[in-house]
């Protein structure tokens, strides 16, 4: 036979014939098999071969060809269970201080890992209530102006692509559209009710299964001046009476019907609203509709699109593409791509711009689950290590196993099964504190609260019993492997030939491992604390002392303001539209006349003409604005800030030339009448954008009230302003609040990672303190014949301390050595380079951690070498 | 042990794998049967014949050498065994005698 070609009979029916087959038959009916296909490639063609092999492989599952010995060994694995199951009871009876230690370690990351999987579970369930999930997309937009590009993709487009895709792209069968959240007041028969949601249209109720109870699902968004209310709001604002086809008022203003009542939106939806009003109402109530549906007004819209089943989404982003490029041609300088997202992943996903509602993006999830891994790790090598250490004494149990006749495979089942008892067992701790910590996690975060729930399913449950499991194998998986290879021929007949040497550099380096841990995780505590205090302190350019900013609600500012000032403790009052250095940005498009081409954004606050001197802004030309200028209706000042002046070249840089300028703002002509020393419009994290600020003057723009208060007693303040508020407005709550709370909360998002890296940092350091803790005492305890001898010899107490942590230190400074490098990289290469205003990192930070957990460590080690140095040497050597 | 006595189908395989001598592993015992008998003789059933007249102590096997041919796994040689041999001569001698017990004209009658 001269046929040499490669064809081999397929790999996975041969894998199966070695599977199934008695390794005493195996080799020659392989080949046997093997030469009847290079016969039959030969004779009928490769094809042909490899299907006659396959009948062969599967003919060949006969009795005599099995393998029998598997199935008695999964046998006997079943029967030793209930063996393994009690002697590790009795192990971990025998040795509290270990098992302690293993149990401890274990639950405490186990319940981290708990909470992560208990969130993973509810961010799981998100949107899963709507019929054709699988199916729904939504379009999210990317963009590129002038020079400037979008970070991340905005989960919004323009009402525009909205319409575009629905008349123009195949293979969509709905396309839901959700347009500019509001909060408005509804109102009927004398009641008021503040309430929120969006201006959506029909197909909203074909893409999501929002269960309308009354009404056409089919007409109820079609007509202008429809509304659709879910249960809640319905019996808010009409008490008992029947909802559908009744009018309400919005705003004082229109009357708008109940065309709709769906059932009050499921807790797993991404998408809350407590009423929809039609799309087609936007249009007539609109001052600018043109500009809303402009192809460059991608900030308001969502849009979802219901893909029928066999949709090739290839050609659906393609179809997008020649969609956008076609519409890029109608607006200047905007470039914008459209893609698909899938619904099912938004909660959890890609991070976006501009989300419908609170999500938590796979960002924080993957740092979270990091972490979580990170810690159960350390615990794992805990038990890893006082395992090991143990080696002396259960060596020798292993090997009178092996003799009675345990195979490999059964030593190795033993120390998992015995490893996993111990994680069930840390488990049941875990799930109690899991309990405890559960609703702590949740109030952790703004989207926390909003999106979790944490509640107790069975198949939750199930998951917690697989992932205890799951750790347990991954804590036995070394000393099962260690134990199971021991000869149980050396270790009877000598125990010093137990391989202890690889055990132990494997050991220090899980030490160093754990403690590397440590420092990383309090270090960066520490500079992450010393962060939060230097922004919430930061200068920002103007004094927020004692100012209380008090949301208008739509009230009339004048009025509020003059019930305001008869409080003695008020001492001064302004007017503004928004709170400023807290993140928010109202920008608007500005241009100088005099340099024609030039047109960029300028951020601004609509301010009165208190407002700068209650909040100290520094004025270097020019005036501040007049009180005279309140009547008339036109708004023809502004104050700009340097960034501005120097941006646009006012006066030739000058201030002072700069004042009586002109300066175009949205194309409308203003004067420059005055001109404020820079400072922190946006957040002081900030430095990036945000830079070039101006102040207008727009009485009717006005939403929030300053007051400056002097006062001893906050809470009776409080009490009083809020009694005033509430004889004006009995429809809203009172919202005030101290200036630089506020500041204080909008850094709340470093804030919960700082207490997040601080518990774990406190977790990690316990687990490693503890584990280092048992291999101390482990070791100390099997030299304890060395150093009585020493002592007897004549060892100083200093020296024999000396000789027992000295082996410790050095990992602690490996540890020390490794970890701070790494830290301090971190936090000015990757952390730090994306905010700006950061406090520079400081030798005090940096070794702050070491000092503490290096001085723990310390602390335990000499203690207890102390303990064993200081034993009577007759004590220990009269018993050999 | 159900004993010495041979199926037919065994008693074929056994007289094959005597007189290939050396030469005797599977697929030339079925290659051999094929061109005898004239009918197609399957691999499985000579595997698991050979298998079941190993067991009862009619054949013996050894390793041979490994060929390219075979994906590099050895042959399996069968050689016959002295009981093997036994049970082949009790099963001719049975036929024999019974052959003779047949009257000549008995069967030229048919």
């Amino acid at each position: 036979m001269k046929s040499k070609e490669p064809i081999h009979p397929p790999r996975w029916a041969v894998s199966l014939l070695n599977w199934y087959c008695k390794p005493s038959l195996i080799e020659d009916l392989e080949g046997d098999l093997h030469e009847y296909f290079v016969r039959n490639v030969s004779k009928r063609g490769p094809a042909m071969a490899k299907l006659i092999y396959v009948i062969d492989v599967i003919k060949f599952f006969r009795p005599y060809t099995i393998r029998k010995p598997q199935f008695l060994q999964t046998l006997i694995h079943w029967i030793m269970l209930g063996s393994y199951i009690k002697t590790s009871g009795r192990n971990i009876v025998r040795n509290k201080l270990a098992s302690f230690i293993n149990i401890f370690g274990l639950s405490v990351s186990m319940a981290v890992g708990l909470l992560m999987i208990a969130m993973l579970y509810d961010l799981n369930k998100y949107d899963k209530f709507n019929e054709h999930h699988d199916r729904i997309y939504r379009v999210s937009s990317n963009f590129q102006y002038l020079e400037h590009r979008s970070r991340e993709p905005f989960a919004t487009t323009s009402l525009r692509a909205a319409n575009a895709i629905k008349e123009k792209i195949p293979g969509v069968e709905a396309t839901a559209v959700f347009h500019s959240r509001f909060g408005a007041d509804y109102t009927f028969n004398e009641r008021t009710v503040p309430l929120s949601g969006f201006w959506a249209n029909e197909a909203v109720f074909d893409v999501f299964s929002f269960n309308l109870k009354e009404g056409n699902p089919q007409t109820a968004l079609k007509e202008p001046f429809s509304i659709v209310l879910t249960e809640t709001s319905a019996a808010k604002i009409f008490g008992d009476e029947p909802p559908l086809g009744r009018q309400v008022i919005m705003n004082n203003d229109r009357a708008y019907t109940v065309t709709g009542i769906t059932k009050d939106l499921p807790r797993f939806s991404h998408i809350k609203f407590d009423l929809l009003t039609s799309l087609s109402t936007r249009e007539i109530v609109s001052e600018d509709f043109k500009d809303e549906g402009a192809w460059d007004n991608m900030w308001s819209t969502w849009v979802y699109l219901l893909l029928q089943p066999d949709t090739d989404h290839e050609l659906l982003q393609q179809n997008l593409d020649t969609l956008c490029e076609h519409e890029n041609k109608t607006v200047d300088d905007m470039v914008i791509s459209l893609a698909t997202y899938p619904m099912v992943d938004i909660v959890s996903g890609e991070d976006q711009s501009n989300q419908i509602g609170p999500t938590i993006g796979n960002t924080v999830i993957r740092i979270f689950s990091g972490l979580a891994v990170v810690v159960i790790l350390s615990a794992c090598f805990n038990y890893t290590n006082l395992s090991i250490a143990r080696t002396l004494r259960r060596s020798k149990e292993v090997g009178i196993r092996k003799t009675i006749g345990a195979l490999r495979s059964h030593v190795i089942l033993q120390f998992i099964v015995e490893s996993v008892v111990v994680s069930l067992l840390a488990l049941v701790i875990a799930f109690g504190l899991f309990l405890f910590l559960r609703s702590h996690y949740i109030s952790l975060e703004n989207s926390f609260r909003e999106m979790l729930v944490m509640d107790l399913a069975p198949a939750l449950i199930g998951w917690f019993i697989a992932f205890a499991i799951i750790v347990g194998v991954l804590a036995g998986a070394f000393p099962a492997l260690f134990f199971s290879r021991l000869n149980a021929i050396q270790v009877l007949k000598n125990m010093s030939a137990v391989p202890r040497l690889k055990g132990l550099t494997i050991r220090k380096a899980l030490i160093v491992f754990q403690y590397t841990i440590s420092i990383i995780a309090i270090t960066m505590t520490t500079i992450m604390y010393k962060q939060y205090k230097h922004y919430v302190a930061f200068d920002l350019g103007f004094s927020t002392e004692n100012i209380v900013n008090i949301r208008l609600h739509g009230n009339k500012a004048e009025l509020l303001q003059k019930e305001f000032s008869e409080l003695a403790e008020v001492q001064q009052i302004s007017k503004s539209s928004i709170v400023q250095s807290v993140g928010n940005h109202w920008g608007m498009n500005v241009k100088n006349p005099s340099l024609p081409l030039d047109s960029g954004t300028a951020f601004y606050n609509v301010i009165d003409e208190s407002y700068i001197p209650i909040h100290n802004f520094k004025l270097i030309a020019g005036r501040n604005f007049q009180p005279a200028l309140a009547d008339s209706a036109i708004e023809k000042e502004v104050i700009i800030n340097e960034h501005l002046l120097k941006r646009f070249n006012f006066g030739e840089q000058d201030p002072e030339k700069a004042i009586g300028e002109t300066i175009l703002v949205d194309r409308k002509p203003m004067t420059i009448v005055g001109v404020v020393k820079n400072f922190s419009y946006s957040k002081a994290d900030n430095a990036r954008n945000g830079k070039e600020v101006m102040f207008r003057y727009v009485p009717s723009d006005f939403r929030y009230l300053n007051l400056k208060i002097q006062t001893n007693d906050w809470i009776d303040t409080y009490a009083r302003m809020e009694a005033i508020w509430k004889k004006f407005d009995n429809v809203h709550p009172f919202e005030a609040k101290l200036y630089n709370d506020e500041i204080e909360e909008s850094f709340a998002g470093l804030k919960a990672a700082m207490k997040v890296g601080g518990f774990l940092a406190f977790l990690v350091i316990a687990i490693a303190s503890i584990g280092l803790l048992g291999m101390v005492i482990f070791t100390t305890e099997t030299r304890l014949k060395e150093i009585s001898i020493r002592k007897v010899l004549g060892a100083s107490e200093k020296g024999l301390l000396f000789l027992l942590s000295r082996g410790f230190l050095a990992l602690l400074m490996i540890a020390a050595l490794i970890a701070v490098p790494i830290t301090y990289l971190f936090c000015t290469q990757i952390m730090m380079r994306e905010v700006g205003n950061a406090a520079p990192i400081t030798m005090l930070e940096l070794f702050a951690g070491v000092l503490v957990v290096v001085g723990i460590a310390v602390l335990m080690i000499t203690s207890h070498t102390l303990k064993v140095s200081r034993t009577n040497p007759a004590e220990v050597l009269k018993s050999e | 042990m159900k004993g010495t006595n041979l199926g037919e189908f065994e008693e074929l395989v056994l007289l094959v794998t005597a007189a290939l001598i050396d030469e005797a592993y599977s697929v030339a015992i079925c290659d051999e049967l094929t061109t005898q008998t004239g009918r197609e003789v399957k691999l499985g059933v000579v595997h698991a014949v050979l298998n079941r007249l190993e067991e009862k102590g009619l054949v013996k096997s050894r390793f041979g050498e490994a060929t390219s041919v075979r994906g590099g796994k050895r042959k399996r040689y069968y050689t016959i065994t002295n009981a093997g041999k036994a049970a082949l001569l009790k099963a001719k001698e049975l036929r024999d005698q019974l052959w003779a017990n047949i009257p000549e004209f008995a069967l030229k009658r048919i």
